[in-house]
This record gives C-alpha cells, structure tokens and sequence, in this order.
C-alpha cells in the first residue's frame, strides 16, 4: 500500500480536520479555561476545511486505492456538513453559557461528528462507510448527554446510545452478508459485479439489513422510536445538528448504496418508496398532536426524512440532486427552528412549550419573523427553499413513474402546514400573557439565524447554481 | 425598454414599497408610503391597458429570463386581455382598500401595510406568469400574507378562519403541484423534449396526453382553482375566511382572490385539456347552478350582513363559472366581465359594511333599520352598490350576467338551454336578498337609539365609494371600453376549444 500526493490533496477537509480536532484536544487539555479558545478554534477549523473543499471540488474520481471517493459528491456533503456544524457550533456558545455546559471538549467532539460524517460520505467501500458512521455517531452519544445533570439529557443519550448500536449491529451483519455474496466491501465492485450477484439472496438480505441501520440513522419509519426523545433531552443546539448534519451524512451513505452501488431496479426500490411514504405520513401525523416545539421539530425532521426518501427512491439522477439540494435547504431550515428555540430557551425550561411563543411577534419581532421564515420553508412554501427541495423531489418521483408517492408526498405536507402555521399562530395571532419579560437574545445566535434564514430565501430564489453543482456526481 | 419591462415594474413596484416600510416609524408615513406605492402600481397599469393592443394576437409585454435551467424554467410573464382587465383591477382594489383602512386599522399598522403590499405582488404574479412553476409560487406565495391580514386583524374567529382558509387552500394547489410537475414530466418523453412548464409550448403538448391521464390533470387543476373561485360543495371556507378577514381582507378576497380561480379555468383548465373539461363540462355547469341557487338561498336567511354579502359571492360567481363552461363568445366575454364587476360591487359592499361596522360596532341587520334617514350618503352609495350586485341594467353587474345567460342560452357545448332558464331564477333570488337586505337596514324608522348617533360617510370614505362607483356605472353604460380588449383573447380560446371539440368528434368517427 502506497500513499501519493494526489490522494492526500483529494481528502484533504479530512486529513486537515482529522488533524485539527486531535490538535484541539491537546489545546482544551492543556488550558485552564479552554471553552472560548476552543470555541473560536473550532470556527477557524470549520472555515478552513470548508475552504480545502472548494478545491477538492472538480477533483472527480477515488482515492486510496478505490476505498474513498473525492471530488464533487462527498465535496457537496463536505459542505453541508460544515455549514451544519459551523451554525450549530455559532448557536452554542451562548446556549451553553445559559445552560451552564460550557466545556471545551462540546466542540471537540462536535469536530469529531463532523468528521465521520465527511469519512460516510466519501466512502467507496462499506468498512469505511462504517468507520465514518461509528466516529460520528459515537460523538453525538456523548454530546446527546451533555447536560450531565438534566434526567433528559442522560436518558437521551443512554437511549440513542442503546438503540444506536443495536441499528449499527444490524448494519454490520448487512455489510458481512453483502460481503459474503459478492465476495467485496467495495462499493464499486459490488456495481461491477452486480450482474453476477444479483441474484443471489444473500445480496438482497444483506442490502436490506444495510438499510435497516441507515434508516435508522436518518429516523425513518419505523425506525424512528428513538427521534423525539433523544431531540428533546439533548441540548438543542445538538438536536438541530443531529437532525441535520448526521441525517445528510446517513443520507450520503443511502446514495451511494442504494442509488450508486446496489442497482435497486428491483423491488427493493419499492420497498424504499414503501418507507418514505409511511415515514411522511406517520412523521406529520404524529407531529400534529405534539405540544413541546423540540418533540414536534423532532417528528418534523422525521417527515422531512421521509421527502428525501422520495429521492432515494426514485433511483434516477433528478432524485440525487434532490436528495443533495434538499439535505442542504434542510439543514438551513431545520437548524433556523432549533436555533431559535436555544436563542429563546432557558435554564427552566420556557420557551419548550409551542404556547410559550404566544405573543412573541410583539416582544421580539425579528426573531418572530425569523422563525415564521423557518416554518413557511418547512411547510414547503415558495419561493423558499423548502418548497425548491420538494419540487426537484416529487419531480424525481414522477419521472420514475411513482407518481403515487407525489401524491402522498404532497397530501402529507397539507398535513405539515397545520403545525408549522400553530407555531405562527401562536407568535402572531395570540396576544403577549401578562407579565411575560423578554429574553436577551446573543449577538451571535442572531447572527446565526440571520445567516440560516438568508440562505433559505436564497437558495429558494437561485436553487439553479446549487442544481448545477449536484450534476455528474460520479 | 419601458414596455419591455412594464409587467415586472407593476409586479415589483409594492414589493419596493414593502421593503422601504420596513425603514419607516411614524404611522402616516407608512401609511402614506404604501398609498403612493399602490397609487404608482394603479398609473403603470393604467399605462398597460393603454398601450395594450387588441388586435394583436396572441400574449403581450412578455418577457422570458431563463432561471433555473434544469428544469427549464423561466421568469416568464405576458398578458392578454383577460389578464389584462383583472391586471387593472387588482392595483385598483389594492389602492382602494388601503386607503380605505386608513383609520380602520390600529394595531400594528406597519406590518399590514407590508403584508397587503406583500398580496399585491402575489396577485399580480399570478395574473402575469406564463410559466407553470412561476405561476405556482405567485399563487402559493399570495397565501401567506393573506394568513396573516385575517389572522392578525380580523374579527373573533380569526384564527380558525384563517387556518381553515390557508389549509384548504393547500390541499388543492398542492395537488395542482403533482399535475404541473406531471405536465413537465410528460413533455420531457416525448421524442425530443424536455422538462418543461412554458405555458406556451404546453398550450399545444398538454391536449396530446392520453384522456385516461388527461381527467387526472384536469381534476387536479380544477380541483385547485374550484376551491379558490369557490364552486360549490367547496365553498365552506368563504363564508369564514370572508366574514373574519378586516375590511381590506374581505375587499382584495372578493375582488381579486377569488378571480385567480376562474381565471385559472380559463387560463389552465380549458386549454390545457380540453377534452376531458368536455366530459366534466355537465357536472361544472351543474355545480355552477347549484351555487347560483344555494348561495342566493343561504344569502337569504343570513343575519349578519357580512356573512350574506360573502354567501352572495358564492351566486355571483356561480355564473361567472357557468359562463365559462358555456364556452361561447359571448358567455366568456360575460364571465371575463363579471369577474370584473364582482370585484367592483361586492369590494364596494364590503367596505360599505366595514365602515358601517367601524361606526356601529355591529354587523346584525337586526341591529340597524332606517339608516337611509341618518346616513343618506352611505346609503345611497349602498343601494348603488346592491344594485350593481343585483344586475339592474344601466349599471354593471347586468351586463356581465346578460351576456352569460344568453351565452349559455344558446351553448352548443351545453347543448340544452335548461341550464341557462334555471340559472336566470338566480337572478331573481339576488334580487331578493339584496332588496330584503337593503330594506331592512335602511328603510321604515330608526326604532334603535344607538343608531341615531350614527356618523355619515368622511369626505375620503366618498372619495373611495365614488371611484368605484364610477367604474360601476362605466361598465354599465359603456362595456365596449373593457369588453373590446378581452373580445380577441376570448374569441381565439373558444376558437380552440371548438377546433378541439371537432377533433374529438373526428377521432370517434
């Protein structure tokens, strides 16, 4: 095994990240009071190896002896993931100084989901895919239960943690039957070899499995159990990383099995169309009843994995920039929602409930129209970009003759516009309660949610660049 | 260069004026600032009905910037002469209604000049756009500001009336969504095409699709445009939305909204797929009906005065949707003007009973009774507006529900004159509620002590009132003005229609 230059400049937001975050970890040991150094480091890291992927961007092929892909595909979700870390990370340090977590290893390991989320999507071969998903997920276990005193936060990450390595074990068992069946973890191989393989059980049985474990890192249903609580126990500022960056990370993954590697021109396609459907209907169903915000922007995100499912799904090239266009309007969207419950929540609890908003148009007005932005882009409202991602999503669907699965796509997002209209109605339509005193919003969550809901009006208004930048991924 | 642009200068104008309110503090000036920038949208379309030329075939004013190249879409506007009279009467309303508010609106007034700005280039999008997916986002965009003037400024049951109305509203135009996407897909298959959602080019694509296929995309188009206009039985969220809205709410509901669904009808519906409406043709005639009917009886038993002006609509645009399922000349040309009329009397009977209700703190036509004694100014302006509402000729609403009922006497595609004979009893019965209506608000004594305290109408409630009125009678008297621009748009749509009746017919034989 030989290393050469090129590879190295081809992962290099990887290589350059991996580095970082080991350098920061000597940096928090060895300070005194290492939260802010840490957290204005952690920014820099974030910026420089959103910076290397630029360059990355056009380098098109594999690395490492085919075991890694570079270039645009993981380039984008580079992106997606810096951009959903680097916005977690500008909402935390105020949210953690009010919860009294402000620690510096909370940035560390945020860079170390970050990090396996960047090694899933570019993985080429399944022990990889595998090595990225565990580095990632075993980060936000520890970082789910980072409010060491709070009872929901301890059982949110005990939870995740449990549940998380029981779907990573089916995983496993999926790679080590498709690994028995065409005698390869590299993805590509396995395409090569599709012709042969196809029709061997083991195959199928092990892709299904591949897809339990994933589905069950993107929430999908009925794998979703885990979701609410363990967004609501954790720090919000980690709920809306998790619901964003490691769902585009298990979706990276999903593309690259499912619409690159395993030709699901079989009925494993409808098993997936089978999946998005229940989890739209389900996820905005349950989502309904949900009084406190975090639970209900959990069974939201559940919802939303169920329209980029749609992608999947369709298995054609106009569902892969969906799926791509829609991780990042999401995360924008998503992270928008949560940032402003941690901007507004406090250490006892107010601001959980939806009816706390009540009145808030009146008492913070921009904030107000921030997170009505938010919710419209949610809903899928044009001209923003929830609605573009939903767009190319449906379209991709109706191109692969599902046209059925638009129809329900569309029938449960009727069902979304209800609870995301009550968090609007409660900030606009219901007076202020008497008494109510307003919150000292930091600079830097503001700044934050101003960036976030910029790009949901952007990339709503010109989604044309962010398409063209999702074709000829591979 | 003017020209060329004027459609995204009226379209973009308010959103100008919306975005510098938001730089604005004091009350009258934001309230001034928004006048002037409906004032400067009302000239520049006034400016567009002048320039628009009759006799030239076909869209005008169009404008085409590639936007978003994958799926080939573009900023793609145009008018004819339908769009161009509801054009003109959505910055007309919009003026009218804000100027109209300026007292009745207390709370937070910056916001709702913003958010009726805001509806303004909605309405406008939607009436210009020649691209399916730009016309999509008009009207879903239009919805929110929408949401907002009921929920934030109306009456008691705001917020339900609000939900209810931007819930029902969503079902239809999100499936409207799958058949416009499906629209696009369908073009890209065919031997040499691509996605597309260019009106134009899907003006002679879309009739090809399969029938089987074809009713799917009909029903979901139509389904999408019947809740807006609202054809009966989808109706129910009117009465609310309308009697809950403020003032202005209920003006641009009436007026402008519910003109996007027959226009909808004309502009999608029927051209797009104009065999399968031959099969629903029947059926919508009949739903027409039935609404003409229903909404006159509903009207009749109403207490509340807004609540009957709001079930009136649903009558009154009852034959509007007659007229354009006659699919005559004549009958299109009647509903194309009634569109039209609708918008000028019922906006008129809104603000009327706005500014009643600002007074009088009441809506109950039990509350009031020989109002005509204490405001003779108000009633008069009402009895012109009833009865412009009612179709008494010389005034507007007579000549729109004329060339309908003579239309769709005579219909080759309706086949029978029935539907025109019962439709005409709708006339009869709007007659009724109206005059029952006016007579018992304003007419026999003052028997309440309140209402002898009543103040007439302000010289800048006159000043609104009276514009309008003078549209009501201009139509009236001399509907050749407005009639002659729409004449060539309507004649090459039933031209159309007709060519694609005789197709079908010869594909049978």
């Amino acid at each position: 095994m030989s290393f050469n230059y090129n590879d190295m400049i081809a992962v290099s937001p990887i290589l350059f990240l991996s580095a970082y975050s080991l350098l920061l970890l000597i940096v928090d040991a060895s300070l005194k009071r290492p939260a802010n150094i840490c957290y204005w480091l952690t920014l820099v890291g974030l910026v420089v190896s959103g910076f290397l992927t630029v360059f990355t961007y056009n380098a098109s092929g594999n690395a490492f002896n085919g075991m890694v892909f570079t270039g645009r595909f993981p380039a984008f979700f580079e992106i997606v993931f810096v951009l959903s870390a680097a916005l977690s990370v500008l909402l935390s340090k105020p949210y953690l100084e009010k919860e009294r977590i402000n620690f510096g290893e909370y940035y560390t390991l945020l860079l170390f989901a970050t990090l396996g989320m960047m090694i899933m999507a570019s993985a080429r071969d399944l022990m990889v895919l595998f090595l990225g998903l565990e580095l990632m997920s075993i980060s936000l276990y520890v970082l789910a239960g980072f409010v060491r005193r709070d009872a929901k936060s301890n059982e949110a990450s005990l939870k995740y943690f449990l549940l998380g390595a029981f779907a990573t074990g089916f995983l496993l068992y999926g790679i080590a039957l498709v690994y028995g069946a065409s005698g390869t973890t590299n993805l590509s191989v396995i395409l090569e070899r599709f012709s042969v393989t196809q029709n061997d059980p083991l195959l199928w049985i092990g892709a299904a499995l591949i897809l339990v474990g994933l589905s069950f890192k993107i929430s999908a249903v009925p794998f979703h159990m885990w979701v609410p609580d363990v967004y609501e126990g954790s720090p919000t500022t980690i709920s809306g990383f998790m619901s964003t960056g490691s769902k585009a990370a298990a979706f990276a993954a999903l593309v690259l099995v499912f619409s690159y590697s395993v030709h699901p021109s079989w009925q494993l396609q409808l098993v997936i169309a089978y999946l998005a459907a229940f989890t739209m209907v389900i996820g905005n169903l349950i989502a309904l009843v949900q009084t406190n915000i975090k639970r209900m922007l959990a069974y939201s995100s559940i919802a939303h994995a169920g329209y980029a499912l749609v992608g999947i799904a369709a298995a054609n090239s106009l569902g892969r920039t969906g799926v791509l266009y829609y991780m990042l309007a999401y995360t924008f969207m998503q992270i928008g929602a949560f940032g402003v419950v941690s901007v507004l929540e406090n250490k006892e609890g107010k601001y959980l409930q939806i009816s706390d908003y009540e009145g808030l148009a009146n008492k913070h007005p921009v904030i107000a129209a921030l997170m009505a932005l938010f919710m419209f882009s949610l809903a899928g409202l044009p001209p923003l970009a929830g609605f573009f991602g939903k767009y190319y999503l449906f379209a991709s669907a109706v191109s692969a003759q599902m046209t059925w699965l638009a129809v329900v796509g569309v029938l449960a997002s009727v069902v979304s516009v209800y609870f995301y209209l009550n968090v609007v109605v409660s900030m606009y339509f219901k007076e202020l309660p008497e008494g109510s005193t307003s919150v000292a919003i930091s600079k830097l969550g503001a700044t934050a949610l101003i960036i976030a809901a910029a790009a949901v009006i952007e990339l709503g208004l010109t989604p044309g660049y962010v398409v063209a930048l999702t074709e000829r991924l591979f | 260069m003017f020209e060329t642009h004027l459609l995204s200068y009226i379209i973009f104008t308010p959103l100008v004026g919306a975005v510098l309110l938001l730089l604005v503090r004091n009350e009258t000036i934001v309230k001034s600032l928004s006048i002037l920038f409906a004032a400067i949208t009302f000239i520049l379309t006034v400016v567009l009905y002048l320039t628009f030329d009759a006799a030239k075939p076909g869209f005008q004013f169009v404008e085409y910037v590639p936007w978003i190249y994958s799926l080939n879409v573009a900023y793609h506007l145009g008018i004819d002469g339908i769009s161009l009279l509801l054009i003109v009467l959505t910055s007309f309303l919009t003026l009218i209604a804000l100027v109209a508010s300026w007292s009745s609106i207390s709370k937070r007034v910056k916001s709702f000049n913003f958010f009726v700005l805001l509806l303004e280039v909605g309405m406008l999008g939607v009436f210009c756009s020649l691209d399916l997916f730009l016309f999509y986002i008009f009207w879903e965009a239009m919805l929110v500001p929408m949401y907002f003037i009921i929920g934030i400024w109306g009456h008691e049951r705001r917020v339900y009336a609000a939900v209810k109305f931007f819930i029902y509203t969503m079902v239809g135009s999100l499936l409207m969504l799958v058949a416009i996407i499906w629209l696009g897909y369908y073009a890209s298959t065919l031997p040499g095409g691509t996605f597309t959602t260019n009106l134009v080019e899907l003006y002679s694509i879309a009739p090809t699709i399969p029938l089987g296929i074809q009713t799917w995309m009909f029903l979901a188009f139509t389904l999408s445009f019947a809740i807006k206009v609202p054809i009966f039985p989808l109706h129910t969220w009117l009465p609310d939305a309308h009697t809950e809205a403020p003032m202005a709410g209920s003006v641009l509901l009436a007026g402008v909204l519910l003109k996007m669904g027959t226009y909808g009808l004309l502009r999608f519906s029927l051209p797009l797929f104009p065999e399968s409406a031959f099969k629903f043709l029947p059926l919508m005639a009949i739903l027409a009906i039935v609404g003409i009917i229903y909404g006159a009886f509903v009207s009749m038993v109403q207490k509340d005065l807004k609540k009957l002006v709001a079930y009136s609509s649903v009558a009154h645009l009852g034959f509007v949707v007659l007229g354009i399922f006659a699919i005559t000349v004549e009958s299109i040309q009647g509903s194309v003007i009634q569109m039209v009329n609708h918008g000028l009397t019922t906006g008129a009977l809104f603000l009327l009973v706005g500014m009643l209700y600002e007074k009088r703190h009441t809506r109950l036509i039990s509350d009031f009774g020989g109002l005509a004694r204490v405001t003779p100014f108000l009633a008069t302006f009402f009895m012109i507006a009833m009865l412009g509402s009612v179709g008494l000729p010389g005034l507007n609403g007579f000549v729109g529900e004329f060339l309908i009922l003579v239309g769709a006497f005579k219909s080759d595609f309706l086949g029978t004159p029935a539907y025109a004979i019962v439709a005409t009893s709708g006339v009869i019965f709007a007659a009724v509620y109206l005059l029952w209506m006016y007579q018992r608000v304003f007419f026999k004594t003052v028997d309440k002590p309140e209402n002898e305290k009543i103040k007439d109408l302000n010289v800048r409630e006159i000043a609104v009132l009276a514009a309008i009125v003078v549209f009501v009678v201009w139509i009236g008297v001399h509907p050749i003005t407005f009639l002659s621009k729409s004449e060539p748009a309507v004649k090459a749509l039933v031209d159309t229609m007709v060519k694609a009746k005789v197709g079908a017919l010869g594909a049978l034989r």
